[in-house]
């Protein structure tokens, strides 16, 4: 059985690097759509890493805060992208 | 043996996946060729990442341990959370793009633009 806790804690600290390198787009984007795209990306990464943290741990409750998180940054995703193309709310 | 080497695979083609779309992101020279890079490679790989913690959730049941069907059922929620809102944020993002008068990088003609915007109701009239 392989140890679990420092297998996925390397898991998230990987994870952590990718999201350095979304972060740097994010800063340097030339357009808003950019930064979007960026917030995107390491919202997904999030998750990921929530549910390798909770796999680490074993505990569950971590994977419910990354379920719910995704709910939400979805719906925070479509409210930007209808803010950046101008529209009525 | 042979389901600790499933989990390590499982485990680097996932954080494969995420790495090259960090790099993506970093590299490709547009909006829309970021959206390929940011979208599709982490779903591609998250749905490895989690696929190894439902491996290891079942492989907790299978040994009487309750709590690992929780961690496995609770994970793949969270994986067809993903699925299922990832691709509807791209398009969302990528027609707010276009929307805001942003170009591709070496796009000669704008098609979606050219398009009429209500070509229904007189294509309706023509038939007479």
């Amino acid at each position: 059985m392989i140890d679990l806790n420092t297998t996925f804690l390397l898991v998230v600290i990987a994870l952590v690097l990718c999201i350095v390198l979304a972060l740097i787009r994010v800063f340097r984007g030339p357009t808003a759509p950019d930064r979007a795209v960026g917030v995107d990306t390491i919202n997904t990464m999030v998750i990921v890493g929530m549910v390798a943290y909770g796999a680490a741990f074993q505990e569950v409750i971590y994977i419910d805060v990354a379920i719910v998180y995704a709910l939400l940054s979805f719906i925070s995703t479509l409210f930007i992208a209808k803010y950046l193309e101008g529209g009525e709310f | 043996m042979i389901f600790d080497l499933l989990i390590f695979v499982l485990i680097g083609i996932g954080l494969f996946f995420n790495l090259l779309a960090g790099i993506g992101l970093l590299r490709f020279p547009d909006v829309y060729t970021r959206l390929h890079a940011g979208t599709k490679c982490t779903t591609f790989g998250s749905i490895f990442l989690i696929g190894s913690v439902v491996c290891i959730g079942l492989n907790m049941w299978w040994e009487n341990d309750a709590n690992g069907s929780v961690l496995a059922i609770h994970s793949a929620v969270a994986l067809i959370a993903i699925l299922l809102t990832n691709p509807v944020g791209a398009h969302a993002i990528a027609r707010a793009a276009h929307r805001s008068g942003i170009q591709p990088v070496g796009a000669v003609i704008d098609e979606l633009a050219e398009r009429p915007a209500k070509t229904a109701p007189e294509s309706k009239k023509g038939g007479d």
